[in-house]
C-alpha cells in the first residue's frame, strides 16, 4: 500500500530539477574566472614544455662552449642567451620545466597520499591511537618547513632522492592535520553514526562514507601547497642540495649564475623568472579552486 | 588564563623533546660512519677514541640520546668540526644577526601586509582591493631569493645605492647600529618582508572582510556610529589574530632564513647553516637546528598564549 | 489513539531497560576539577511490542542519549538493555545481530545522508554491509523508496541536496527500514518539518507502523506530535524519568508537577484559556551539578522540605501509570502524600 501521494503545492517542490554533480558545478565556475583560465593556461604550457620541450627544442642544454660564454638575451643562435659554461639559456630552461614540476609536484602528491591516510585514520580512529599519532605529526609541525626540509636534506646529502624525501616529510605533517581535522568533523555527523547504527565495520565506514567526503577538501589544500613546494625545491637546489650539476633546474641555474649578476645579470635572473611565473599560477589556481567551492554546491 | 598558560606549556614540553629527539636524530641519518661525521678528515687515532667516549657512541642509542640532551641542556652543544670552537658560542653570536634581520623585516612585511589587508579588506571587490590582492599574491609566490638577487641586480650591480653583501662596510660580521651597518640591511630586510607581506595581507583582507559583513558591524554604521569608531572596532576584533600571525611569521623568518643569508652573506643563523651543510659539519648544524626549532616552539606558545589573552572569546574558564 | 497498556501475564516486553546511567566528563585541563555532566542517570521503562512510546522533554533531559545509548552508539556507564528478552551485546544477541532489528531515524535529514552518495545507494548501504549482494540491494531500496511515496524512478538516482526536507526524512525512513528492523527509534525525526510536511510524515510513520507491524520509540519535545503518535509517554527531566504512564492519563491527569507545567506550557488556541503567569519558576536545569533531592524541586510549587533530602522513586499513581515525585508516593513525607494503609489503620 502506497503512502499519500504528495501534493504538488504544499511545501515540496514538486518539479525535481535534475542538478549538476558538486564538481562539475565547481568547474564551471572555474570556467567563468578569467584569473583562473590566465593561471590554468600557463601552467599547460609548462606541462606542454615538460613533456615535448625536447622536441621543440633542437638545441642540447648540455652543449658547453667556452667562447660563448654569459652571451646576452638576443644573441643570434642562442635567443635567451647562455650561462656560465656557455650553454644556451632557452634550452636549459626549456628542459629545467620538467626538472621543475616534478620536483615541485611529486612531494605533494606523495604527501597527499601519505598524509591522508595518517590523518584520516587518526581522526576517524580518535581516542589514544588518534592521539599518539598527532603529537608525532606535532613534532615535525613545529619545526619551520625550510629548516626541515634543509635539515633533512643537509643531513642526507645533496640527491634528487633526498630532497625529494626531504620535501614529502616536510609536507606530510600540515597534510595531515587537515585531514585529521576534516575526518574529526565527519566522524560525528549524522550519517556516519547512521552507517555505524547499522553494523557496518570502520574500515567499510571510512571507505564508503569518509574518503569520499575528506578527500576533496585535502585535496584543495595540497594544492595550495603546490607553489611552495616548487619554491622550496628549487631553493634546496639553489643551496647545492637537490638536483645536481650539470642538469638544468631553475634553481640550480640561478645558484651557479648568481656569480654573473655583475656581467650579465639579466641573463642571471632568467630561472627564477620560470619559477615566478610557475608559482603564481599555481597559487592564482588554488585560491580560484578554493573560491570555487566556496559557495555551496 | 593561568590555567590555560600552564596547560600549554605542559603541551608544549614533550614536543620539546620530541624536536630535540629529531635533532639528535639527524646526525645518525647521515650517511656513513657517525663518528666520521663528527670528526676532521685528518683526525688522529688519540682523536678518535676520545670523541667516541665523548659521543658514546658504543653505547645503545636511547643512552646516546640522554647523554646529548643532558649536555645540550647545559650549553654545550658540541665543537665545530670547522672551526674548532664551540657550536653554543658559533650560534649565539649568528642569532643576534639573524634576530636584527628578522625583526626588521617583519615589521616591514607587517606594517605593509597590514595596509593591504586592510584596504583589501574595507573596500572588498574594488580596484583597490584588487591591487592590493595581486601585491599581495605576488608576495606570496615569488622566490625570496631570487627577488634578493634582482634587487641586489637593480641597487647594487647596476645603481650602486647599497652594498650587496655582508652585515657591516667591507664585509664585516658584527653589528652595530649606525647608518653604515643600516644600509647593509635594507636590500636582505625587503627581500625577506616580502613573503610575511603576502600572508599578512591575504590573512587580513579575509578577516577584515569578515567583521564587516557580521550583522553586527551594520548594526554599528545604522546607530550612527562615525566611520572612524567602526574602524576602531574592526582593528580591535582583527587584532588579536593580526598579531598570532606577526608572531608566527617572525618564526618562520626565523627558522627560514638561510636562503636569503645566503644571498646577501649575512652572518646570521642561515648562513651558519649554510657552511655546516657543506663542511659537513654536523655538530654544528645539529645545535643550529636545535636553537632554531626550540625557539620557534617557544615563539609559537608565546604567540598562542598573547592570542588568547587578547581575544575575549577564546576566554577558557 | 487506541491505548495498549502492558497487562500482566501478557507478551514480555520488546525492549527493557534497567538502571541506565551514562555520564560526560568534562574537558577540565589536567588542574581543574573536572565535572560530569550527567546526562542520563538512572532510567528504566520498557516498550511492549507493537506499541509507539513517546519520550518527552526540554532540551538537555537526557532523551537524545537515550537513544544513542539504545542503539549503542555509545556504551552505557552502568544498566542495561534487553531486546527480545536477551541482554543487547551478550553471545545471544550480539551487537551486529541487534542492529538489524533495532534502527533509529534522526532529527537533521540534512546531515544524516552523505552528500556523495545518491538516495539508492544510501538505503542500500546497510542490507549490502549485512552481506546482500548490490542488485538486490537496490532493488530492495527501491521497494522501500516506494512504499515511503517517493517514486524510485524519479528519486533513485539523485542526490541528498537535490530533494526537500521532507523529502530526505522519507528517504531516511526508508533507509531505516531496510534492515527489517522490529524497533525503530524515531530521534525528533519530524521536529525540523514545516508543519504540513510534518503532517504527511507523521501519516506515513503510522501506515508503515500498522502494515509492518513496527514498534516505535518517538522522541520529541512537542507535545501536540507526541499525543497524536504515541500510546504511552515517558517524561524525563535532568536525566530520570518524571511520569510514565498511557497518553491518555499523562495529558489528562499528570501526576508529577513538571508534566503539569509542560503541558500549561503548550500554547492554547482558546482565548479564554490564556497563560498569565509562566508555568515554570527558577533557573533552567544544571546537568553537571544537578540539585540534591528530587531534582524539580527547585522549580516546584508544591516543593517542601522532604523534597530536598530524598529523590523520590517511580510510585504508582494509577493503572500503568507512574510518578517520582513525593506526592505520589505513600509515606513520603509530604503534606500531599496518600497515607500508607498502615497509617491510615492507625488513625
Amino acid at each position: 500500500m502506497a503512502a499519500p501521494a504528495l501534493p504538488a503545492a504544499e511545501g515540496e517542490p514538486a518539479p525535481l530539477v535534475r542538478s549538476p554533480s558538486f564538481w562539475r558545478s565547481v568547474f564551471a565556475r572555474l570556467r567563468r574566472d578569467p584569473v583562473a583560465l590566465a593561471a590554468a593556461a600557463v601552467i599547460l604550457a609548462l606541462l606542454v614544455l615538460a613533456l615535448f620541450g625536447p622536441w621543440l627544442v633542437a638545441t642540447d642544454p648540455y652543449a658547453s662552449s667556452v667562447l660563448r660564454r654569459l652571451k646576452p638575451i638576443g644573441t643570434p643562435g642562442h635567443p635567451l642567451g647562455t650561462d656560465e659554461l656557455g650553454r644556451d639559456m632557452l634550452a636549459r630552461l626549456v628542459h629545467g620545466a620538467r626538472w621543475s614540476l616534478f620536483m615541485g609536484v611529486t612531494p605533494v602528491v606523495l604527501a597527499f597520499f601519505l598524509g591522508a591516510a595518517i590523518g584520516i585514520t587518526a581522526g576517524y580512529a580518535g581516542g589514544l591511537l588518534g592521539t599518539a599519532i598527532m603529537r608525532t605529526i606535532d613534532v615535525f609541525y613545529a619545526f619551520p618547513s625550510v629548516l626541515l626540509a634543509i635539515a633533512l636534506s643537509g643531513a642526507l646529502g645533496a640527491g634528487i632522492e633526498n630532497a625529494l624525501l626531504s620535501l614529502t616529510l616536510v609536507f606530510v605533517p600540515p597534510i595531515a592535520r587537515v585531514a585529521e581535522s576534516v575526518a574529526t568533523q565527519l566522524r560525528n555527523r549524522d550519517f556516519v553514526e547512521a552507517a555505524r547504527a547499522s553494523g557496518a565495520g570502520a574500515l567499510t565506514i571510512v571507505r564508503v562514507h569518509v574518503l569520499g567526503n575528506a578527500l576533496g577538501p585535502i585535496f584543495v589544500y595540497a594544492t595550495s601547497l603546490v607553489s611552495v613546494s616548487m619554491i622550496l625545491a628549487s631553493g634546496l637546489s639553489f643551496l647545492g642540495l637537490g638536483v645536481r650539476p650539470p642538469e638544468p633546474e631553475w634553481g640550480l641555474m640561478l645558484n651557479t649564475l648568481r656569480t654573473a649578476i655583475y656581467v650579465q645579470p639579466w641573463v642571471a635572473a632568467l630561472p627564477g623568472v620560470m619559477i615566478f611565473a610557475t608559482s603564481i599560477s599555481f597559487n592564482l589556481l588554488a585560491d580560484a579552486l578554493r573560491s570555487a567551492m566556496d559557495v555551496k554546491g | 588564563m593561568l590555567r590555560y598558560t600552564f596547560n600549554r606549556i605542559l603541551y608544549a614540553l614533550p614536543i620539546m623533546l620530541g624536536v630535540s629527539l629529531v635533532c639528535f636524530l639527524l646526525v645518525h641519518i647521515a650517511p656513513g660512519d657517525p663518528l666520521v661525521s663528527v670528526l676532521p678528515p685528518d683526525a688522529t687515532e688519540a682523536l678518535r677514541r676520545q670523541m667516541a667516549e665523548l659521543y658514546g657512541f658504543d653505547r645503545s642509542l636511547p643512552e646516546q640520546f640522554l647523554r646529548w640532551l643532558a649536555r645540550a641542556a647545559v650549553g654545550d652543544l658540541g665543537t665545530s668540526i670547522a672551526t674548532a670552537r664551540p657550536v653554543a658560542a658559533e650560534v649565539a653570536r649568528a642569532v643576534g644577526n639573524t634576530v636584527t634581520l628578522a625583526a626588521f623585516a617583519t615589521l616591514i612585511g607587517f606594517t605593509l601586509g597590514a595596509i593591504f589587508g586592510f584596504v583589501a579588506g574595507y573596500f572588498r571587490d574594488s580596484p583597490l582591493d584588487r591591487l592590493a590582492s595581486a601585491l599581495a599574491v605576488l608576495g606570496v609566490s615569488v622566490p625570496h631569493y631570487w627577488l634578493g638577487m634582482v634587487l641586489v641586480i637593480l641597487f647594487s650591480a647596476q645603481l650602486g645605492w647599497l652594498p650587496a653583501t655582508g652585515a657591516g662596510p667591507g664585509g664585516s660580521t658584527e653589528w652595530a647600529w649606525d647608518w653604515e651597518h643600516f644600509r647593509h640591511l635594507i636590500l636582505p630586510a625587503i627581500t625577506m618582508s616580502v613573503i610575511p607581506m603576502g600572508i599578512v595581507a591575504r590573512t587580513l583582507r579575509a578577516l577584515v572582510a569578515e567583521i564587516l559583513s557580521q550583522e553586527f558591524a551594520m548594526g554599528l554604521r545604522a546607530r550612527g556610529l562615525s566611520e572612524f569608531a567602526v574602524f576602531r572596532h574592526v582593528v580591535k576584533n582583527a587584532a588579536p589574530t593580526a598579531l598570532a600571525v606577526m608572531g608566527l611569521q617572525l618564526g618562520y623568518l626565523l627558522g627560514g632564513s638561510i636562503l636569503i643569508e645566503t644571498v646577501f652573506s649575512w652572518p646570521g643563523t642561515g648562513f651558519l647553516l649554510n657552511a655546516a651543510i657543506f663542511q659537513r659539519d654536523l655538530p654544528l648544524l645539529q645545535g643550529t637546528i636545535l636553537v632554531l626549532a626550540l625557539f620557534f616552539v617557544v615563539l609559537n606558545l608565546v604567540v598562542d598564549v598573547v592570542q588568547t589573552a587578547l581575544d575575549p572569546r577564546i576566554r577558557r574558564a | 489513539m487506541a491505548s495498549v497498556q502492558p497487562a500482566p501475564g501478557a507478551a514480555p516486553p520488546l525492549l527493557e531497560v534497567e538502571g541506565l546511567v551514562k555520564h560526560f566528563p568534562l574537558r577540565g585541563g589536567l588542574l581543574g576539577r573536572a565535572g560530569r555532566v550527567r546526562a542520563v542517570d538512572g532510567v528504566d521503562f520498557s516498550v511492549a511490542r507493537g506499541e509507539t512510546l513517546g519520550i518527552v522533554g526540554e532540551s538537555g533531559c537526557g532523551k537524545s542519549t537515550v537513544a544513542r545509548l539504545l542503539m549503542r552508539l555509545i556504551e552505557p556507564d552502568r544498566g542495561t538493555i534487553r531486546f527480545a528478552g536477551r541482554p543487547v551485546g551478550s553471545p545471544e544477541l550480539p551487537l551486529r545481530a541487534y542492529r538489524r532489528r533495532v534502527q533509529m531515524v534522526f532529527q537533521d535529514s540534512w546531515s544524516s545522508l552523505n552528500p556523495r552518495l545518491s538516495v539508492e545507494e544510501s538505503i542500500a548501504f546497510a542490507p549490502m554491509v549485512h552481506g546482500s549482494p548490490r542488485a538486490e540491494a537496490l532493488a530492495r531500496a527501491h521497494a522501500l523508496l516506494d512504499r515511503v511515496g517517493l517514486d524510485p524512478r524519479r528519486f533513485a538516482g539523485h542526490y541528498p541536496h537535490e530533494l526537500s526536507g521532507g523529502q530526505r526524512q522519507r528517504v531516511n525512513i526508508a533507509r531505516a527500514l531496510a534492515l527489517g528492523p522490529e524497533l525503530v527509534i524515531l530521534d525528533e525525526a519530524v521536529s525540523a518539518l514545516d508543519k504540513s510536511v510534518e503532517a504527511q510524515v507523521l501519516n506515513l510513520l503510522q501506515d508503515l507502523k500498522e502494515e509492518l507491524g513496527l514498534t516505535y520509540l518517538f522522541i520529541s519535545h512537542d507535545l501536540q506530535v507526541v499525543r497524536y503518535l504515541s500510546d504511552r509517554v515517558l517524561v524525563m527531566y535532568l536525566g530520570r524519568v518524571a511520569e510514565l504512564g498511557p497518553a491518555e492519563a499523562i495529558f489528562e491527569d499528570p501526576r508529577h508537577p513538571y508534566t503539569q507545567a509542560l503541558l500549561r506550557s503548550m500554547p492554547s488556541l482558546d482565548p479564554d484559556a490564556r497563560t498569565r503567569e509562566a508555568p515554570l519558576q527558577g533557573d533552567p536545569p544544571n546537568p553537571i551539578d544537578p540539585p540534591a533531592g528530587c531534582r524539580f524541586h527547585p522549580r516546584c510549587a508544591f516543593a517542601e522540605p522532604v523534597c530536598a533530602r530524598r529523590e523520590p522513586a517511580l510510585a504508582v499513581c494509577g493503572s500503568g501509570h507512574r510518578a517520582a515525585c513525593s506526592m505520589v508516593e505513600p509515606g513520603s513525607g509530604h503534606s500531599r502524600a496518600p497515607r500508607r494503609a498502615e497509617e491510615v489503620a492507625l488513625g
